[in-house]
C-alpha cells in the first residue's frame, strides 16, 4: 500500500466513508418520512465501488443496479442532489421522477441505476461500440451483482463486447445472494469471473473488501481496454450487510455468515490499514467530519426542496412531443 | 364464510391444486427460502419441498421457457414472475413460444402454464417496477389475461388457470395482496373465466373495472350514489376471453359507460372494451364511452407525480358527473 500517496489513500477512505454514510443516512431519513420508495443499499460493498472508479477517468462511464448509491457517489455523483432524488424532490438528479433506482448524471458519466437485474449491461457495450467507433480512448465500466449473470443480458452483450473487442469493464459484485437466494443456488459455479472463458476474454478474482486491490485490477482492466485488447470481467467477493431492501426479514442468511464478514467491514479495515501508514487518528477524524457536514448539507438541502410541479409529469417523455399529440 | 386474504387465497389455490395434481409446481424468483418476495408462497417449500417449490436464477427467459417445455410435456407448472414488468425479460418466449406453441404445432402442444405475476403501483416504485402489463399481452393471441380483484376471484380463477389447458398470464395486483373477503373454502371452487362479475347493480352507470380499479368503482359508486346516480359495477375478472355479453346487457341498461383501469389509457384494456362496445352496443349508448386510465407516461417515483398520473375514485366520479352536466 505504500505505494500510493497518503493524499491517494485518504480519498479510497474519504469515498468509502462517504457512501457509508451516504447509505445510514438515507435509510434513517426514509425511516423518518423524507424518503418514499424502497432503498436497496450497498453497506458492506462500499470498497468495489470506490476501488473501481478511482480506476475510471471522467469521460469514462459506467451502467449501474438497483444497488447503485455507492457507484455513484464513487463515481461523483453529488450527495445533495442525490438525497434529493431519494425525497423526490424537483432538485433531484431526475427531477423526482425516478428515485433510488433511476439517478444518472451524464456529465459524471453515470449512465443510470436501474430497476432491471442485467439491464444495464448491454448499454455499457453500446456505449464502448460508440468510443470504439470514434476512436476515443474512453472506457465503460458495468457493475452488476452475482445474480445478474443468469441473465440473458449479460451473456449476449458479454459475447458481443468479447467479439467485437470493445473497451468495457464487466465488473461483478458477488455479494453471494440475489435478493434471498445464495449463489450457490443459482448457479452451478461459484468463481463467476469463470464466465469471461466462453466470452475470450480475461476474468479475475478480487478481494472486493479490499479497495486497493479492487483498483488495481481495475486499473489493468482499463488499460487493456484503452489499448483496444478488449473487455475484461472483474469479480469482487463481498457481502452485504443489510437486507436486500431495507425492511429484508433476511432469513436466509447462514448462521454466523453475518459476523465472519462483519470481520472484513472495508470501512473498518481500511481506517485501521490507514492508521498503521502512518496517518494519524485526527486526520480521519477531519474526514469523517467533512462527510458528516457535507451529508447534513445534503439532508438539509432535500428537506428544503420542493416537490415537483405536477405538469413535470407530462414532460420528459419525449424530445418532440408534436404540441402534446404524443400524450 | 370464513375470510383471508387476497394474497393468503392465492396460496391456498396453489396448495390445494399441488395436493390434487403431483404435476403441479411452483417456481421463480425467491419463492421457495423467502416465500416470494410478496410472500405469497410462504411456507409451500416446507410443505412441498425443493422439488416443487423451486427457487430459480434471475433467468425470466429460463424460467417462462422450461414452464412451457414442462408443460408441454404433462407437467402442470406455476412460473412467477415477481414484477409485470419483468415479463418483458421473457418476452419471447411468450410471445413466440408459449402463446403460439398449440396453433403453431397443429394442435399437439399442450401448454397448461400459468404465469404468475404482480401488476400495479405500489407507491414510488418508479417506472421499472409499477406497470401494468395486461394490455402488451392482449394482443397476443394464445393467451390468457386474468385480472383478479377479490380474494375470493384470485382463489377461484387461478385454480381454472391451474386445472386449464391453456397458457395464462394471471396479474394480482400488489395494493390487493392485503384486501380481505370471504373466500369458499371447498376445494372444487373455481372462478370460471369469460364471466364478468356485476358486483353491484344500478341504473345510471356502468363501471367496467379492472383489477384494483373495480374497489376503486366500488368507492365511486357510493359518493355518486349520494349524488343520485346509480352505477353498475363489473368486474371484468378476466380479458381474455372477455364476457361481452355481460357488458352489453349492462350498457343496453344504464346506457353508459366507464372503463377503468391502472394502465395506461393509450391502447391498454380499456381501447378494447371501447372498441368492442362501439362496434356492438353503439345504439345502447347516450354518451361517449369513457376510459379512465394512468396517463401516457412511464410511473413516476415522486408521490405528487405518480398520484397525478394515477386514475383516482374522484376521476370515476366526475366521469360519471360529466354526463349530465346539468346535474348538481
Ligand atoms: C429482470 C429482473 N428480475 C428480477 C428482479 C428483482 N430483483 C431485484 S434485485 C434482485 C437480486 C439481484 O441480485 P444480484 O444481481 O446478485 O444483485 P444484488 O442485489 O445482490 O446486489 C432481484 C431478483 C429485477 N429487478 N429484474
Ligand atoms: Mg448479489
Amino acid at each position: 500500500m505504500s505505494k500510493y500517496s497518503q493524499d491517494f489513500l485518504c480519498e479510497v477512505y474519504r469515498r468509502m466513508y462517504l457512501i457509508r454514510e451516504f447509505e445510514l443516512r438515507s435509510i434513517e431519513e426514509r425511516r423518518r418520512g423524507l424518503i418514499p420508495g424502497f432503498i436497496h443499499s450497498c453497506v458492506g460493498q462500499e470498497a468495489t465501488a470506490v476501488g473501481a472508479c478511482l480506476a475510471l477517468n471522467q469521460e469514462d462511464v459506467i451502467t449501474s443496479t438497483h444497488r447503485g448509491h455507492g457507484h455513484l457517489l464513487a463515481k461523483g455523483g453529488e450527495p445533495k442532489f442525490m438525497m434529493a432524488e431519494l425525497a423526490a424532490r424537483s432538485s433531484g438528479y431526475c427531477r423526482g421522477r425516478g428515485g433510488s433506482l433511476h439517478i444518472a448524471d451524464f456529465d459524471l458519466g453515470i449512465l443510470g441505476a436501474n430497476g432491471i437485474v442485467g439491464g444495464g449491461i448491454p448499454a455499457a457495450v453500446g456505449a464502448a461500440l460508440a468510443f470504439s467507433m470514434r476512436k476515443e480512448k474512453r472506457v465503460a465500466l458495468s457493475f452488476f451483482g452475482d445474480g445478474a449473470t443468469n441473465q440473458g443480458s449479460f451473456h449476449e452483450a458479454a459475447n458481443l463486447a468479447g467479439l467485437w473487442k470493445l473497451p468495457v469493464v464487466f465488473f461483478c459484485e458477488n455479494n453471494l445472494y440475489g435478493e434471498g437466494t445464495p449463489q450457490s443456488k443459482q448457479a452451478p459455479i461459484c468463481d463467476l469471473a469463470n464466465r469471461s472463458a466462453s466470452y475470450c476474454f480475461p476474468g479475475v478474482i478480487v478481494d472486493g473488501n479490499d479497495p486497493i486491490a479492487v483498483y488495481e485490477v481495475t486499473r489493468e482492466a482499463v488499460e487493456r481496454a484503452r489499448r483496444g485488447e478488449g473487455p475484461t470481467f472483474i469479480e469482487g467477493k463481498t457481502y452485504r450487510f443489510r437486507g436486500h431492501y431495507e425492511g429484508d426479514p433476511q432469513v436466509y442468511r447462514l448462521p454466523g455468515e453475518m459476523e465472519e464478514w462483519l470481520k472484513k467491514d472495508p470501512i473498518l479495515t481500511f481506517r485501521k490499514r490507514l492508521l498503521d501508514e502512518g496517518e494519524t487518528e485526527e486526520a480521519i477524524r477531519e474526514i469523517e467530519q467533512q462527510v458528516q457536514q457535507k451529508l447534513d448539507e445534503a439532508v438539509a438541502f432535500a428537506t428544503s426542496s420542493p416537490v415537483p410541479q405536477l405538469e413535470d409529469a407530462l414532460s420528459g417523455v419525449y424530445a418532440d412531443t408534436h404540441d402534446g399529440k404524443v400524450f | 364464510m370464513r375470510e383471508i386474504s387476497y394474497s393468503e387465497a392465492i396460496r391456498e389455490a396453489m396448495c390445494e391444486e399441488m395436493r390434487r395434481d403431483p404435476t403441479v409446481f411452483l417456481m421463480g424468483e425467491d419463492v421457495g427460502v423467502f416465500g416470494g418476495v410478496w410472500g405469497v408462497s410462504h411456507d409451500m417449500l416446507a410443505e412441498f419441498g425443493e422439488e416443487r417449490v423451486r427457487d430459480t436464477p434471475i433467468s425470466e427467459i429460463a424460467i417462462i421457457g422450461a414452464g412451457l417445455g414442462a408443460a408441454m410435456m404433462g407437467m402442470r407448472p406455476i412460473a412467477e414472475i415477481m414484477f409485470g414488468d419483468f415479463l418483458m425479460c421473457a418476452g419471447d418466449q411468450i410471445v413466440n413460444q408459449v402463446a403460439k406453441a398449440r396453433f403453431m404445432s397443429g394442435g399437439k402442444a399442450q401448454v397448461p402454464l400459468t404465469i404468475r405475476v404482480t401488476t400495479g403501483a405500489p407507491g414510488s416504485a418508479a417506472a421499472q417496477h409499477s406497470q401494468s402489463p395486461e394490455s402488451w399481452f392482449m394482443n397476443i393471441p394464445g393467451l390468457k389475461i386474468v385480472v383478479p380483484a377479490t380474494p375470493a376471484d384470485a382463489k377461484g380463477l387461478l385454480k381454472t388457470a391451474i386445472r386449464g389447458e391453456d397458457p395464462v398470464i394471471f396479474l394480482e395486483h400488489k395494493m390487493l395482496y392485503g384486501e380481505v373477503g370471504p373466500v369458499p373454502e371447498d376445494e372444487n371452487f373455481v372462478v370460471p373465466f369469460g364471466q364478468a362479475n356485476i358486483i353491484r347493480e344500478g341504473k345510471d352507470v356502468t363501471i367496467v373495472g379492472v383489477s384494483i380499479m373495480v374497489k376503486k368503482a366500488l368507492q365511486a359508486a357510493d359518493v355518486l350514489a349520494k349524488e343520485g346516480i346509480e352505477a353498475e359495477v363489473i368486474d371484468v375478472r378476466t380479458l381474455v376471453p372477455l364476457d361481452r355479453e355481460t357488458l352489453i346487457r349492462s350498457v343496453a341498461k344504464t346506457n353508459h359507460v366507464i372503463i377503468a383501469h391502472e394502465a395506461h389509457k393509450r391502447a391498454g384494456p380499456g381501447a378494447e372494451i371501447a372498441a368492442m362496445l362501439a362496434e356492438d352496443a353503439v345504439e345502447y349508448l347516450d354518451g361517449p364511452i369513457v376510459r379512465v386510465a394512468a396517463k401516457n407516461v412511464p410511473l413516476p417515483y415522486s408521490p405528487v407525480l405518480e398520484n397525478y398520473v394515477l386514475p383516482n375514485v374522484n376521476d370515476i366520479v366526475e366521469a360519471a358527473k360529466s354526463f349530465w352536466p346539468g346535474k348538481a
